[in-house]
Protein backbone atom coordinates (compact mmCIF):
# COMPACT_ATOMS: atom_id res chain seq x y z
CA UNK A 1 0.00 0.00 0.00
CA UNK A 2 0.97 3.65 -0.33
CA UNK A 3 3.02 5.37 -2.94
CA UNK A 4 6.57 4.35 -3.66
CA UNK A 5 8.90 7.11 -2.52
CA UNK A 6 11.66 7.79 -5.01
CA UNK A 7 15.04 8.07 -3.31
CA UNK A 8 16.48 11.51 -3.97
CA UNK A 9 20.16 12.18 -3.37
CA UNK A 10 19.98 15.80 -2.24
CA UNK A 11 23.05 15.87 -0.01
CA UNK A 12 24.31 19.11 -1.56
CA UNK A 13 21.55 21.10 0.17
CA UNK A 14 23.80 21.03 3.28
CA UNK A 15 26.42 23.24 1.63
CA UNK A 16 26.44 26.86 2.76
CA UNK A 17 24.23 28.99 4.98
CA UNK A 18 21.57 28.72 2.29
CA UNK A 19 22.06 26.21 -0.52
CA UNK A 20 20.50 26.93 -3.89
CA UNK A 21 21.42 23.51 -5.29
CA UNK A 22 20.37 20.16 -3.84
CA UNK A 23 20.91 17.63 -6.60
CA UNK A 24 24.27 17.47 -8.38
CA UNK A 25 26.57 14.72 -9.60
CA UNK A 26 29.26 15.87 -7.17
CA UNK A 27 27.19 15.31 -4.01
CA UNK A 28 30.12 13.38 -2.51
CA UNK A 29 31.66 16.82 -1.91
CA UNK A 30 29.38 17.06 1.14
CA UNK A 31 30.50 13.66 2.47
CA UNK A 32 34.10 14.86 2.29
CA UNK A 33 33.10 18.05 4.14
CA UNK A 34 31.60 15.87 6.88
CA UNK A 35 34.96 14.08 7.12
CA UNK A 36 36.70 17.46 7.47
CA UNK A 37 38.04 17.59 3.92
CA UNK A 38 37.56 20.25 1.22
CA UNK A 39 37.96 18.62 -2.18
CA UNK A 40 38.11 19.44 -5.85
CA UNK A 41 38.10 17.16 -8.87
CA UNK A 42 40.82 16.16 -11.34
CA UNK A 43 40.19 14.78 -14.83
CA UNK A 44 41.64 11.29 -15.07
CA UNK A 45 41.92 11.56 -18.85
CA UNK A 46 43.65 14.90 -19.38
CA UNK A 47 44.85 15.74 -15.87
CA UNK A 48 43.14 19.15 -15.51
CA UNK A 49 42.32 20.08 -11.90
CA UNK A 50 39.10 21.84 -10.96
CA UNK A 51 38.04 23.83 -7.96
CA UNK A 52 35.18 24.15 -7.40
CA UNK A 53 34.58 20.47 -8.14
CA UNK A 54 33.00 19.49 -11.47
CA UNK A 55 31.52 16.25 -12.75
CA UNK A 56 32.66 16.98 -16.28
CA UNK A 57 35.87 18.21 -17.94
CA UNK A 58 35.55 21.03 -20.49
CA UNK A 59 39.01 20.39 -21.90
CA UNK A 60 38.48 16.81 -23.09
CA UNK A 61 34.72 16.35 -22.38
CA UNK A 62 35.46 13.36 -20.15
CA UNK A 63 33.36 12.64 -17.06
CA UNK A 64 36.03 10.38 -15.62
CA UNK A 65 37.00 12.38 -12.53
CA UNK A 66 38.77 11.77 -9.25
CA UNK A 67 38.73 13.77 -6.03
CA UNK A 68 41.74 15.62 -4.63
CA UNK A 69 42.02 17.39 -1.30
CA UNK A 70 42.66 21.12 -1.06
CA UNK A 71 45.77 21.07 1.11
CA UNK A 72 48.65 23.32 2.07
CA UNK A 73 48.29 27.08 1.94
CA UNK A 74 46.94 29.59 -0.54
CA UNK A 75 47.67 33.30 -0.91
CA UNK A 76 44.87 35.74 -0.10
CA UNK A 77 44.10 37.53 -3.40
CA UNK A 78 41.30 39.82 -2.20
CA UNK A 79 38.36 39.99 0.20
CA UNK A 80 35.39 42.11 1.24
CA UNK A 81 33.65 42.43 4.60
CA UNK A 82 29.87 42.71 4.25
CA UNK A 83 27.77 45.02 6.41
CA UNK A 84 24.55 43.98 4.67
CA UNK A 85 23.51 40.50 3.61
CA UNK A 86 21.11 39.01 1.12
CA UNK A 87 17.89 37.39 2.38
CA UNK A 88 18.68 34.33 4.50
CA UNK A 89 22.22 35.40 5.50
CA UNK A 90 21.49 38.21 7.98
CA UNK A 91 22.32 36.10 11.06
CA UNK A 92 25.87 35.56 9.78
CA UNK A 93 26.72 39.31 9.67
CA UNK A 94 29.32 40.65 9.64
CA UNK A 95 31.26 38.22 7.48
CA UNK A 96 33.90 38.50 4.77
CA UNK A 97 34.05 36.71 1.43
CA UNK A 98 37.50 36.04 0.02
CA UNK A 99 39.58 34.31 -2.62
CA UNK A 100 42.74 32.21 -2.16
CA UNK A 101 45.27 31.35 -4.85
CA UNK A 102 46.69 27.82 -4.59
CA UNK A 103 48.65 28.06 -7.84
CA UNK A 104 46.90 25.34 -9.85
CA UNK A 105 43.48 26.52 -8.75
CA UNK A 106 41.73 29.15 -6.64
CA UNK A 107 39.24 28.76 -3.78
CA UNK A 108 36.36 31.14 -3.10
CA UNK A 109 34.97 31.17 0.44
CA UNK A 110 34.74 33.12 3.68
CA UNK A 111 37.39 34.36 6.07
CA UNK A 112 37.21 32.66 9.48
CA UNK A 113 34.81 34.72 11.63
CA UNK A 114 37.28 35.08 14.52
CA UNK A 115 39.90 36.87 12.39
CA UNK A 116 40.14 40.55 13.25
CA UNK A 117 40.55 43.14 10.50
CA UNK A 118 44.14 44.00 11.43
CA UNK A 119 45.19 40.35 11.13
CA UNK A 120 44.15 40.30 7.48
CA UNK A 121 46.37 41.41 4.63
CA UNK A 122 46.31 40.65 0.93
CA UNK A 123 49.11 38.23 0.04
CA UNK A 124 49.07 36.40 3.40
CA UNK A 125 49.18 32.60 3.42
CA UNK A 126 45.96 30.92 4.56
CA UNK A 127 44.49 27.43 4.88
CA UNK A 128 41.02 26.23 3.93
CA UNK A 129 39.15 24.46 6.74
CA UNK A 130 35.68 22.95 7.09
CA UNK A 131 33.29 25.01 9.20
CA UNK A 132 30.04 24.02 10.94
CA UNK A 133 27.43 26.78 10.75
CA UNK A 134 25.05 27.50 13.65
CA UNK A 135 22.04 26.47 11.55
CA UNK A 136 23.43 22.94 11.05
CA UNK A 137 24.73 23.67 7.55
CA UNK A 138 28.39 23.40 6.52
CA UNK A 139 30.83 25.50 4.53
CA UNK A 140 34.55 26.18 4.62
CA UNK A 141 36.55 29.18 5.83
CA UNK A 142 40.07 30.54 5.52
CA UNK A 143 42.37 30.68 8.54
CA UNK A 144 45.81 32.16 9.06
CA UNK A 145 48.43 29.58 8.08
CA UNK B 1 25.65 45.08 -47.49
CA UNK B 2 25.08 48.49 -46.02
CA UNK B 3 25.45 50.16 -42.70
CA UNK B 4 23.10 49.63 -39.76
CA UNK B 5 21.62 52.68 -38.08
CA UNK B 6 19.72 53.73 -35.00
CA UNK B 7 16.66 55.79 -35.97
CA UNK B 8 14.97 56.25 -32.61
CA UNK B 9 15.80 56.17 -28.91
CA UNK B 10 13.69 56.58 -25.81
CA UNK B 11 13.46 55.94 -22.13
CA UNK B 12 11.22 56.56 -19.17
CA UNK B 13 12.42 58.61 -16.26
CA UNK B 14 14.22 56.20 -13.90
CA UNK B 15 12.21 56.20 -10.68
CA UNK B 16 11.69 54.42 -7.40
CA UNK B 17 8.32 52.71 -7.45
CA UNK B 18 6.92 53.05 -10.99
CA UNK B 19 3.13 53.35 -10.54
CA UNK B 20 2.12 50.79 -13.14
CA UNK B 21 2.60 47.27 -14.49
CA UNK B 22 5.58 46.12 -16.54
CA UNK B 23 3.66 46.29 -19.85
CA UNK B 24 2.77 49.90 -19.04
CA UNK B 25 6.40 50.61 -18.13
CA UNK B 26 7.50 49.18 -21.50
CA UNK B 27 4.86 51.30 -23.27
CA UNK B 28 6.27 54.55 -21.86
CA UNK B 29 9.81 53.89 -23.12
CA UNK B 30 8.53 52.58 -26.47
CA UNK B 31 6.30 55.65 -27.00
CA UNK B 32 9.27 57.95 -26.31
CA UNK B 33 11.37 56.19 -29.00
CA UNK B 34 8.50 56.03 -31.50
CA UNK B 35 8.00 59.78 -31.08
CA UNK B 36 11.71 60.23 -31.70
CA UNK B 37 11.75 58.02 -34.81
CA UNK B 38 8.42 59.27 -36.19
CA UNK B 39 7.44 55.83 -37.46
CA UNK B 40 4.44 53.58 -36.80
CA UNK B 41 4.24 50.04 -35.40
CA UNK B 42 3.64 48.58 -38.88
CA UNK B 43 7.14 49.79 -39.88
CA UNK B 44 8.67 47.49 -37.26
CA UNK B 45 9.52 43.95 -38.39
CA UNK B 46 10.40 42.36 -35.04
CA UNK B 47 10.83 43.15 -31.35
CA UNK B 48 13.42 41.99 -28.80
CA UNK B 49 12.44 42.32 -25.14
CA UNK B 50 15.30 42.46 -22.63
CA UNK B 51 15.51 42.27 -18.84
CA UNK B 52 17.06 40.27 -16.03
CA UNK B 53 14.55 37.55 -15.10
CA UNK B 54 12.97 36.75 -11.72
CA UNK B 55 11.90 40.27 -10.77
CA UNK B 56 8.45 39.78 -12.28
CA UNK B 57 5.56 37.37 -11.88
CA UNK B 58 5.08 37.46 -15.66
CA UNK B 59 6.83 34.66 -17.48
CA UNK B 60 7.87 35.34 -21.10
CA UNK B 61 7.08 39.07 -21.21
CA UNK B 62 7.86 39.38 -24.95
CA UNK B 63 4.46 38.17 -26.16
CA UNK B 64 2.64 40.29 -23.60
CA UNK B 65 4.51 43.45 -24.57
CA UNK B 66 4.20 42.83 -28.32
CA UNK B 67 0.42 42.70 -27.99
CA UNK B 68 0.29 45.74 -25.69
CA UNK B 69 2.50 47.81 -28.02
CA UNK B 70 0.72 46.82 -31.23
CA UNK B 71 3.68 44.79 -32.49
CA UNK B 72 1.78 41.58 -33.28
CA UNK B 73 1.82 39.52 -35.44
CA UNK B 74 5.52 40.30 -36.00
CA UNK B 75 8.03 37.98 -34.30
CA UNK B 76 9.10 38.82 -30.76
CA UNK B 77 11.40 37.15 -28.25
CA UNK B 78 12.99 37.63 -24.85
CA UNK B 79 16.73 38.03 -24.37
CA UNK B 80 18.80 38.31 -21.22
CA UNK B 81 22.40 38.80 -20.20
CA UNK B 82 21.75 40.34 -16.77
CA UNK B 83 22.63 44.06 -16.66
CA UNK B 84 23.87 44.03 -20.27
CA UNK B 85 20.64 42.58 -21.67
CA UNK B 86 19.60 45.52 -23.83
CA UNK B 87 23.10 46.02 -25.32
CA UNK B 88 23.00 42.34 -26.23
CA UNK B 89 19.54 43.07 -27.67
CA UNK B 90 20.97 45.80 -29.92
CA UNK B 91 23.80 43.46 -30.98
CA UNK B 92 21.19 40.85 -31.91
CA UNK B 93 19.05 43.43 -33.72
CA UNK B 94 22.14 44.43 -35.72
CA UNK B 95 22.61 40.81 -36.80
CA UNK B 96 18.95 40.39 -37.75
CA UNK B 97 19.03 43.51 -39.91
CA UNK B 98 22.50 42.92 -41.34
CA UNK B 99 21.45 39.42 -42.41
CA UNK B 100 18.59 40.87 -44.40
CA UNK B 101 16.01 38.95 -42.41
CA UNK B 102 14.43 42.19 -41.12
CA UNK B 103 14.69 45.89 -41.97
CA UNK B 104 13.62 47.47 -38.68
CA UNK B 105 13.94 45.85 -35.23
CA UNK B 106 12.95 47.45 -31.92
CA UNK B 107 14.86 46.62 -28.72
CA UNK B 108 13.02 47.25 -25.46
CA UNK B 109 14.79 46.92 -22.11
CA UNK B 110 12.91 47.11 -18.84
CA UNK B 111 13.12 46.36 -15.14
CA UNK B 112 10.68 46.91 -12.32
CA UNK B 113 12.87 46.32 -9.27
CA UNK B 114 10.53 47.92 -6.75
CA UNK B 115 8.19 44.92 -6.59
CA UNK B 116 10.62 43.28 -4.15
CA UNK B 117 12.62 44.53 -1.16
CA UNK B 118 16.21 45.72 -1.45
CA UNK B 119 17.49 42.61 0.40
CA UNK B 120 15.48 40.35 -1.93
CA UNK B 121 16.84 42.29 -4.88
CA UNK B 122 20.40 41.75 -3.61
CA UNK B 123 19.65 38.05 -3.33
CA UNK B 124 18.32 37.94 -6.92
CA UNK B 125 21.36 39.79 -8.22
CA UNK B 126 23.68 37.61 -6.13
CA UNK B 127 22.19 34.62 -7.91
CA UNK B 128 23.49 36.10 -11.16
CA UNK B 129 26.80 34.71 -9.89
CA UNK B 130 27.60 31.01 -9.26
CA UNK B 131 24.64 29.71 -7.24
CA UNK B 132 26.16 26.29 -6.62
CA UNK B 133 29.50 27.41 -5.21
CA UNK B 134 29.44 31.10 -4.28
CA UNK B 135 25.89 32.21 -3.42
CA UNK B 136 25.81 29.77 -0.44
CA UNK B 137 28.48 31.99 1.19
CA UNK B 138 26.09 34.97 1.11
CA UNK B 139 27.42 36.93 -1.84
CA UNK B 140 26.03 40.12 -3.31
CA UNK B 141 27.01 42.46 -6.12
CA UNK B 142 28.61 45.21 -3.98
CA UNK B 143 30.84 42.63 -2.26
CA UNK B 144 32.02 41.14 -5.54
CA UNK B 145 32.87 44.57 -6.96
CA UNK B 146 34.46 45.40 -3.59
CA UNK B 147 36.80 42.44 -4.13
CA UNK B 148 37.84 44.05 -7.42
CA UNK B 149 38.19 47.42 -5.68
CA UNK B 150 40.55 45.90 -3.12
CA UNK B 151 42.43 44.12 -5.90
CA UNK B 152 42.88 47.44 -7.72
CA UNK B 153 43.90 49.29 -4.54
CA UNK B 154 46.48 46.64 -3.62
CA UNK B 155 47.99 46.55 -7.10
CA UNK B 156 47.94 50.24 -7.99
CA UNK B 157 47.51 52.22 -4.78
CA UNK B 158 44.07 53.47 -5.73
CA UNK B 159 42.22 54.93 -2.71
CA UNK B 160 38.61 55.21 -1.53
CA UNK B 161 39.00 58.97 -2.08
CA UNK B 162 39.73 58.38 -5.78
CA UNK B 163 36.50 56.41 -6.02
CA UNK B 164 34.55 59.14 -4.22
CA UNK B 165 35.56 61.59 -6.97
CA UNK B 166 33.75 59.40 -9.50
CA UNK B 167 30.55 59.61 -7.45
CA UNK B 168 30.89 63.39 -7.21
CA UNK B 169 31.13 63.59 -11.01
CA UNK B 170 28.08 61.34 -11.46
CA UNK B 171 26.02 63.53 -9.16
CA UNK B 172 27.14 66.65 -11.02
CA UNK B 173 25.30 65.39 -14.10
CA UNK B 174 22.52 63.50 -12.32
CA UNK B 175 21.32 66.87 -11.07
CA UNK B 176 20.78 68.15 -14.61
CA UNK B 177 19.33 64.94 -16.09
CA UNK B 178 15.57 65.02 -15.76
CA UNK B 179 15.46 61.23 -16.32
CA UNK B 180 17.73 60.50 -13.33
CA UNK B 181 16.46 58.89 -10.13
CA UNK B 182 19.09 60.59 -7.94
CA UNK B 183 19.01 64.36 -8.56
CA UNK B 184 20.82 65.52 -5.43
CA UNK B 185 24.38 66.88 -5.34
CA UNK B 186 27.15 64.81 -3.74
CA UNK B 187 30.35 66.45 -2.53
CA UNK B 188 33.66 64.92 -1.60
CA UNK B 189 33.39 65.87 2.10
CA UNK B 190 30.30 63.66 2.55
CA UNK B 191 32.51 60.57 2.27
CA UNK B 192 34.56 61.56 5.33
CA UNK B 193 31.53 62.64 7.41
CA UNK B 194 30.49 59.67 9.58
CA UNK B 195 27.01 61.21 9.94
CA UNK B 196 26.48 61.32 6.19
CA UNK B 197 24.80 58.33 4.53
CA UNK B 198 27.35 58.39 1.67
CA UNK B 199 30.15 57.31 4.05
CA UNK B 200 28.30 54.29 5.45
CA UNK B 201 30.03 50.93 4.92
CA UNK B 202 28.37 48.43 2.56
CA UNK B 203 31.05 45.91 1.64
CA UNK B 204 34.61 47.01 2.38
CA UNK B 205 36.21 48.98 0.81
CA UNK B 206 32.99 50.20 -0.90
CA UNK B 207 30.65 52.64 0.83
CA UNK B 208 27.05 53.67 0.21
CA UNK B 209 28.22 56.47 -2.08
CA UNK B 210 30.11 53.99 -4.25
CA UNK B 211 26.93 52.10 -5.17
CA UNK B 212 24.38 52.84 -7.87
CA UNK B 213 20.71 53.43 -7.22
CA UNK B 214 18.13 50.72 -7.92
CA UNK B 215 15.33 52.04 -10.09
CA UNK B 216 12.38 51.12 -12.27
CA UNK B 217 12.52 52.07 -15.91
CA UNK B 218 12.41 51.09 -19.53
CA UNK B 219 14.45 52.03 -22.60
CA UNK B 220 13.95 51.59 -26.31
CA UNK B 221 16.33 51.58 -29.29
CA UNK B 222 15.09 51.26 -32.89
CA UNK B 223 17.61 49.66 -35.27
CA UNK B 224 17.24 49.89 -39.07
CA UNK B 225 18.96 49.03 -42.35
CA UNK B 226 20.85 51.81 -44.13
CA UNK B 227 18.08 52.26 -46.69
CA UNK B 228 15.31 52.45 -44.09
CA UNK B 229 17.42 54.61 -41.78
CA UNK B 230 18.01 57.15 -44.55
CA UNK B 231 14.35 57.20 -45.56
CA UNK B 232 12.95 57.46 -41.99
CA UNK B 233 15.55 59.62 -40.27
CA UNK B 234 17.25 62.95 -40.90
CA UNK B 235 20.01 62.16 -38.39
CA UNK B 236 20.57 58.43 -38.19
CA UNK B 237 23.39 57.33 -35.90
CA UNK B 238 25.41 54.40 -37.26
CA UNK B 239 26.52 51.31 -35.38
CA UNK B 240 30.24 51.26 -36.27
CA UNK B 241 31.53 48.57 -33.93
CA UNK B 242 30.27 45.79 -31.70
CA UNK B 243 32.19 43.70 -29.18
CA UNK B 244 31.02 41.05 -26.77
CA UNK B 245 32.73 38.59 -24.41
CA UNK B 246 32.15 36.27 -21.47
CA UNK B 247 34.26 34.70 -18.73
CA UNK B 248 34.11 32.26 -15.79
CA UNK B 249 31.03 32.89 -13.65
CA UNK B 250 32.92 32.08 -10.45
CA UNK B 251 35.75 34.23 -9.14
CA UNK B 252 37.88 31.10 -8.70
CA UNK B 253 37.91 30.69 -12.48
CA UNK B 254 39.43 34.11 -13.13
CA UNK B 255 42.96 35.50 -13.19
CA UNK B 256 42.48 39.30 -13.19
CA UNK B 257 41.18 41.12 -10.09
CA UNK B 258 41.98 44.73 -11.00
CA UNK B 259 39.95 44.90 -14.21
CA UNK B 260 37.35 43.06 -16.27
CA UNK B 261 38.63 40.85 -19.08
CA UNK B 262 35.23 40.96 -20.81
CA UNK B 263 35.51 44.74 -21.12
CA UNK B 264 39.04 44.55 -22.50
CA UNK B 265 38.02 41.94 -25.06
CA UNK B 266 34.72 43.53 -26.07
CA UNK B 267 36.46 46.90 -26.38
CA UNK B 268 39.20 45.53 -28.63
CA UNK B 269 36.62 43.83 -30.86
CA UNK B 270 34.49 46.96 -31.15
CA UNK B 271 37.49 49.22 -31.90
CA UNK B 272 38.73 46.80 -34.56
CA UNK B 273 35.33 46.54 -36.25
CA UNK B 274 34.94 50.34 -36.22
CA UNK B 275 38.54 50.86 -37.37
CA UNK B 276 39.26 53.24 -34.50
CA UNK B 277 41.26 53.31 -31.27
CA UNK B 278 40.46 54.59 -27.80
CA UNK B 279 41.78 58.07 -28.55
CA UNK B 280 39.14 58.50 -31.28
CA UNK B 281 36.26 58.26 -28.79
CA UNK B 282 34.71 61.68 -28.12
CA UNK B 283 32.13 60.69 -25.49
CA UNK B 284 31.47 57.48 -23.56
CA UNK B 285 28.91 55.80 -21.37
CA UNK B 286 30.42 53.16 -19.09
CA UNK B 287 28.80 50.70 -16.72
CA UNK B 288 29.34 52.42 -13.35
CA UNK B 289 27.21 50.12 -11.21
CA UNK B 290 29.89 50.92 -8.62
CA UNK B 291 32.53 53.66 -8.68
CA UNK B 292 35.30 51.07 -9.06
CA UNK B 293 33.56 49.76 -12.18
CA UNK B 294 33.92 53.15 -13.88
CA UNK B 295 37.58 53.40 -12.86
CA UNK B 296 38.28 49.92 -14.27
CA UNK B 297 36.39 50.83 -17.45
CA UNK B 298 38.76 53.80 -18.07
CA UNK B 299 41.64 51.33 -18.07
CA UNK B 300 39.96 48.35 -19.76
CA UNK B 301 38.81 50.54 -22.67
CA UNK B 302 42.22 52.16 -23.09
CA UNK B 303 41.26 55.69 -21.96
CA UNK B 304 44.02 55.29 -19.37
CA UNK B 305 46.86 52.81 -18.85
CA UNK B 306 46.28 50.09 -16.21
CA UNK B 307 46.56 51.72 -12.78
CA UNK B 308 46.29 55.26 -14.15
CA UNK B 309 42.50 55.55 -14.26
CA UNK B 310 42.56 57.58 -11.06
CA UNK B 311 44.56 60.32 -12.79
CA UNK B 312 41.72 60.81 -15.28
CA UNK B 313 39.17 61.53 -12.58
CA UNK B 314 41.60 63.56 -10.44
CA UNK B 315 42.31 65.74 -13.48
CA UNK B 316 38.59 65.99 -14.30
CA UNK B 317 39.38 64.59 -17.77
CA UNK B 318 36.13 62.58 -17.73
CA UNK B 319 33.98 65.64 -17.05
CA UNK B 320 32.03 67.22 -19.92
CA UNK B 321 34.84 69.66 -20.73
CA UNK B 322 37.61 67.06 -20.33
CA UNK B 323 39.55 65.05 -22.91
CA UNK B 324 37.25 62.02 -22.67
CA UNK B 325 33.82 62.81 -21.15
CA UNK B 326 32.33 59.73 -19.42
CA UNK B 327 28.81 59.30 -18.04
CA UNK B 328 27.84 62.93 -18.38
CA UNK B 329 24.20 61.87 -17.92
CA UNK B 330 24.82 60.83 -14.28
CA UNK B 331 25.66 57.22 -15.09
CA UNK B 332 24.18 54.28 -13.25
CA UNK B 333 25.33 55.91 -10.00
CA UNK B 334 22.93 58.87 -10.26
CA UNK B 335 20.71 58.23 -13.29
CA UNK B 336 19.90 54.80 -11.81
CA UNK B 337 20.26 51.17 -12.84
CA UNK B 338 17.04 49.40 -13.88
CA UNK B 339 19.02 46.36 -14.99
CA UNK B 340 17.42 45.36 -18.28
CA UNK B 341 16.84 48.99 -19.32
CA UNK B 342 20.37 50.22 -18.63
CA UNK B 343 22.16 49.38 -21.90
CA UNK B 344 19.40 50.94 -24.00
CA UNK B 345 19.50 54.06 -21.85
CA UNK B 346 23.30 54.31 -22.27
CA UNK B 347 22.87 53.98 -26.06
CA UNK B 348 20.14 56.64 -25.99
CA UNK B 349 22.51 59.05 -24.22
CA UNK B 350 25.23 58.55 -26.84
CA UNK B 351 22.77 58.84 -29.74
CA UNK B 352 21.50 62.16 -28.35
CA UNK B 353 25.11 63.33 -27.88
CA UNK B 354 26.02 62.47 -31.48
CA UNK B 355 22.89 64.25 -32.75
CA UNK B 356 23.77 67.31 -30.66
CA UNK B 357 20.52 66.99 -28.69
CA UNK B 358 21.83 66.31 -25.16
CA UNK B 359 20.87 69.76 -23.81
CA UNK B 360 22.82 70.87 -20.75
CA UNK B 361 24.77 67.59 -20.85
CA UNK B 362 25.95 68.14 -24.46
CA UNK B 363 29.62 67.50 -25.12
CA UNK B 364 31.18 69.76 -27.77
CA UNK B 365 30.62 68.33 -31.26
CA UNK B 366 31.29 64.60 -30.73
CA UNK B 367 31.66 62.37 -33.80
CA UNK B 368 32.28 58.99 -32.19
CA UNK B 369 30.68 57.66 -29.02
CA UNK B 370 31.10 54.44 -27.05
CA UNK B 371 28.86 52.38 -24.77
CA UNK B 372 30.35 49.89 -22.26
CA UNK B 373 27.68 47.70 -20.64
CA UNK B 374 28.56 44.86 -18.25
CA UNK B 375 26.37 41.95 -17.12
CA UNK B 376 26.83 40.43 -13.68
CA UNK B 377 30.25 40.83 -12.07
CA UNK B 378 32.14 41.12 -15.34
CA UNK B 379 30.45 37.93 -16.54
CA UNK B 380 29.22 39.47 -19.79
CA UNK B 381 30.72 42.51 -21.50
CA UNK B 382 29.28 44.45 -24.43
CA UNK B 383 30.90 47.44 -26.11
CA UNK B 384 29.11 49.38 -28.85
CA UNK B 385 30.77 52.11 -30.94
CA UNK B 386 28.43 54.63 -32.56
CA UNK B 387 29.11 57.40 -35.07
CA UNK B 388 27.34 60.13 -37.03
ZN1 LIG C 1 39.81 16.28 -19.25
Amino acid sequence: MGKKIREVDDRFKKFGTVSFTSITKINDFVDYLEKGQVVGTKCKDCGLSFFPARADCYQCLSSNMEWFEVSGTGKLITYSKLEYAPVGFGDDLPYAIALLDYGDYKVFGRLAPDLSEDEISVGMEMTTVVNQLPNGQMNYVFQKA
Amino acid sequence: MGKIGIIGVGQTPFVRGYPGSIRELAFDGFKDAMGDAQISAKDIDASIICSAPEYDKQRSPAGVFAEYLGLTPQPTFYLESLCSSSSMGVRTAYALVKSGLHDVVVVIGFQKMSEISSAESQERMGRGADIQWESPFGTMMPAYYAMYARGHMEKYGTTPDDLALIRVKAATYGQINEKAVYRKPVNFEMFSDPDNAMSGPVASPLRVGDCCANADGSSCVIVASEEKAKSFSKKPVWILGLGSASTAVNMAGRDLFSGLTVAQQAGEQAYKMAGISAKDVDVAEVHDCFTIAELMAYENLGFAKPGEGKELIKGKETYKEGSIPVNVDGGLLSKGHPIGATGGSQIRTIVLQLRGEAGDMQVKDPEIGLVHNIGGVGLYGNVTVLGR
